[in-house]
């Protein structure tokens, strides 16, 4: 278990690699650092002073693999590559446009997306596998049917709409929880409330279809049918059997997604106005801060493999016949 | 020399709709001589569900198509010079609606009215007053009182005019055929779901004659913040879904299959390359690998200004860019799909009888593995529309989608959203665009589930 688990973090590392050299690539070699200078400083105030100055404020102004200048290893540690990228890999991101670090603000804004995601995953998970299983329950008959329709409606409607449409509804016409904001401590729940529920209402559609689909595919099962045959209710058979067996497949699914959690939603985050590294994102991504950009991206594969990771070795623990070699 | 009234103008991504066409058409045509892909599409005309919401979106593609037959007018001729075109580039949908596109107020109002939104001090008045709209309901003059009466008369003409056609279309059906009406209603002929299609068009055509009535002399959704008309906004913003949901697509399929074959087939170290491959760009989040290859394009086409003769070609290039980079994002999913598909034929008898033959290995993928995983690739193509056509809205709004130019429905949110918190309230705009988005997405949602269905080996019993 323990050499599996060291294997696939070894396997991590060319992966790593892999993405720190692409955006390395995207963001130095497609752009050179004198276009984004270009870019930031705006038509007006470009001139060749402006441009080395905005370069060397940020550390953009060496070159790029190879320094042919620099003595001994400083021709390899004394370039972009090792300084914007190689570092990503001891947690040194180096600082956003407005002087910041970013390794700290990512510390900082980690809480308050965890407190939106972790309940919305929870809440939806919970609520999405409950109506798969009352449609599989009520299977073949017109209840199913229009579960089904409604879930088919309900993932053709934009993020979007029920991001608005939940703003407008409660908190402008019923008053009841503030358009946005955060706060920390328990005074957050009032501010949380309302991205959670829409957060669960706008994953409903698409997860209860998929989860009703598992299940159906598991209930044609042979043990199934002994365990009817034997007398159990369906009841019986539907949570005890059905949901245990059907885990895998949803364990698949599901696993992968907790480690991103850590980056919270970019829409809910943004439109709630809460202080997470989703509106983070989209802040960078607005005001073109690129090395915010390059962080969360190398953050967020490091958060996804360590979900795949994870995924399974859960299988372990849903199914104990599964081992690992 | 004799000049034409208009020059036609091939925008790049009009191009490769039209090679999108061309190999939806030449697949047909193959499909159609495989017994085993006719059956399974005759399985999709047969259910009633997938013919309904295969009307919808051929509607919404006719719209799509005539919106990107570009041209640019030519503008008065000058004694003596050369015929000159305007810069603007307009679509044949642009011509059809020049009512629409040309009728723009001076800011919002609510569909239907025919008053501006807001108060405003008027020349002859010292009161603040809400000033008549240029164009909507003019022609009551100042009669005003027949406002209710007149919108109530121009709705039920034009529930009557579409009711009208259709009865004449069903009629025109019913004597071609030679069939009688409650045949139609029911099983068409050849087993189509013929009935569906006509209950579609029904509502289609209720929709479309109000339209032509209330637009005629109003806007019918309302204008935007610079007066536009919000109907002729979502219309136009039709084409950009449909582009986006169906490029993307087209861009990321020779790359997906290729490398899902070679790996799948080929194995070692070609099939670890691949792998290592996909592995390494589906690890990135999709919106964060978006944005970043989003912001440098946007860096490319700013630092490149003249690469573009005119803005419309700006906004084409971006919106392709945009297809390009979705599909770099989505390719990953498919090729996994193929490669494992391909190991599993790969093993198969037919296969392995063509390798004691000695046919060549490309010879074999082109053959026979290819033609085996086409139905994983119209899945996947039916499938990742919806999704892609959401997807156009949500970045849009982040901020990585089209260029802002471009009249989307990601665009129109992204507008319309701000405009909540006025009071009293502009929400036309925000339910027009999520109006149309759902029709949309909701017929393509129900069409690639019958079709998967039909396809799916698994899910035939």
């Amino acid at each position: 278990m323990l050499a599996y688990i060291i294997r696939r973090l070894l396997y991590a590392i060319p992966i790593l690699i892999g993405v720190n050299l692409l955006t390395f690539a995207l963001f130095f070699v497609v752009n050179t650092p004198d276009d984004m200078a270009r870019m930031q400083l705006g038509v007006k105030r470009v001139t060749p002073e402006a441009i080395q100055k905005w370069k060397a404020e940020r550390g953009y102004d060496k070159p790029l693999v190879w320094n042919a200048a620099a003595a001994g290893t400083g021709a390899l540690t004394d370039t972009i590559f090792f300084s914007k990228s190689v570092r990503m890999f001891a947690g040194d991101f180096g600082r956003a446009d407005d002087g910041r670090d970013i390794a700290r603000e990512i510390g900082q804004r980690m809480g308050p997306s965890l407190a939106i995601a972790v309940p919305t995953f929870v809440l939806g998970l919970f609520v999405a596998i409950s109506f798969a299983l009352l449609l599989v329950f009520f299977r073949a008959t017109t209840l199913d049917f229009a579960g089904v329709v409604l879930c088919v409606a309900m993932m053709s409607i934009s993020g979007l709409f029920y991001i608005i449409g939940g703003q407008w509804l409660v908190s402008k016409v019923w008053h009841l929880v503030p358009i946005s904001g955060y706060s920390g401590g328990l005074d957050a729940a009032k501010f949380l409330m309302l991205p959670v529920i829409i957060g669960v209402i706008g994953g409903i559609g698409s997860s209860t279809r998929w989860y009703r689909t598992i299940f159906l595919e598991e209930i044609t099962r042979d043990y199934v049918r002994t365990a009817r045959a034997k007398g159990l209710p369906e009841r019986v058979v539907l949570f005890r059997h059905v949901l245990r067996n059907a885990l895998i497949p949803i364990l698949t699914g599901v696993v992968v997604v907790i480690p991103t959690l850590f980056m919270g939603s970019l829409l809910t985050e943004s439109f709630f106005g809460v202080p997470g590294l989703g509106s983070y994102t989209i802040d960078a991504i607005n005001a073109q801060d690129f090395a915010v950009v390059r962080s969360m991206v190398f953050i967020g594969s490091v958060l996804y493999i360590l979900g795949l990771l994870a995924t399974d070795l859960s299988y372990t623990l849903a199914d104990p016949r599964v081992r690992f070699q | 020399m004799t000049a034409f009234a208009i020059q036609s103008v091939l925008l790049w991504s009009d191009a490769l709709l039209f090679v999108l066409i061309g190999v939806i058409v030449g697949l047909s045509l193959w499909a159609s001589r495989q017994d085993a892909l006719r059956a399974a599409w005759a399985r999709v005309a047969k259910d009633g569900v997938a013919m309904a919401a295969a009307t919808v979106l051929a509607v919404f593609v006719l719209i799509g198509l005539l919106d990107s037959l570009h041209y640019r007018a030519r503008l008065e001729p000058q004694p003596g010079a050369p015929a000159r075109y305007a810069v603007e580039v307009n679509s044949a949908l642009d011509a059809l609606l020049s009512d629409l596109r040309q009728r723009a107020e001076k800011t919002y109002s609510a569909p239907l009215a025919t008053h501006l939104y807001a108060k405003e001090a008027l020349a002859d008045s010292t009161q603040r007053e809400f000033p008549r709209l240029k164009f909507g309901g003019a022609h009551l003059g100042d009669n005003l009182d027949n406002h209710e009466f007149d919108v109530a008369l121009r709705a039920s003409r034009g529930l009557a005019g579409g009711l009208v056609v259709w009865l004449l279309l069903v009629a025109l059906v019913r004597r071609v055929n030679g069939l009688d009406l409650k045949a139609v209603m029911e099983v068409g002929a050849g087993g189509t779901a013929t009935g569906a299609i006509f209950i579609t068009l029904l509502p289609i055509f209720l929709l479309l004659g109000l339209a032509i009535s209330l637009g005629g002399g109003y806007h019918v959704f309302g204008t935007d913040k610079v007066g536009q008309d919000v109907l002729y906004l979502s219309l136009k913003s039709i084409r950009t879904g449909l582009l986006i949901g169906t490029l993307t697509t087209l861009v990321m399929l020779p790359v997906a299959v290729l490398l899902g074959i070679l790996a799948g087939y080929v194995g070692g170290w070609v099939d670890d390359l691949i792998q290592y491959l996909y592995t390494t760009l589906s690890s990135i989040p999709g919106v964060l690998l978006i944005a970043a290859a989003v912001l440098m394009m946007q860096v490319v086409i700013d630092t490149h200004p003249d690469w573009f003769a005119t803005s419309a070609e700006r906004a084409d290039a971006r919106l392709l860019a945009l297809c390009l980079i979705l599909g770099m994002t989505s390719w990953t999913g498919v090729a996994r799909l193929l490669r494992g598909e391909t190991l599993k034929l790969r093993e198969l008898e037919f296969v392995q009888a063509a390798q004691a033959f000695g046919v060549g290995r490309f010879a074999i993928m082109r053959r026979h593995i290819l033609p085996n995983l086409m139905h994983i690739v119209l899945i996947s193509l039916v499938m990742d529309f919806s999704g892609l056509v959401l997807a156009e809205a949500v970045l849009s709004y982040v901020g990585v989608g089209v260029d802002p130019s471009t009249i989307s429905f990601g665009t129109m949110i992204n507008t319309a959203r701000m405009e909540l918190a006025r009071e009293p309230m502009v929400w036309w705009s925000l339910v027009a665009a999520f109006g149309f988005m759902f029709a949309l997405v909701l017929a393509a949602n129900l069409f690639a589930d019958a079709v998967r269905d039909a396809f799916d080996p698994r899910s035939s019993a």
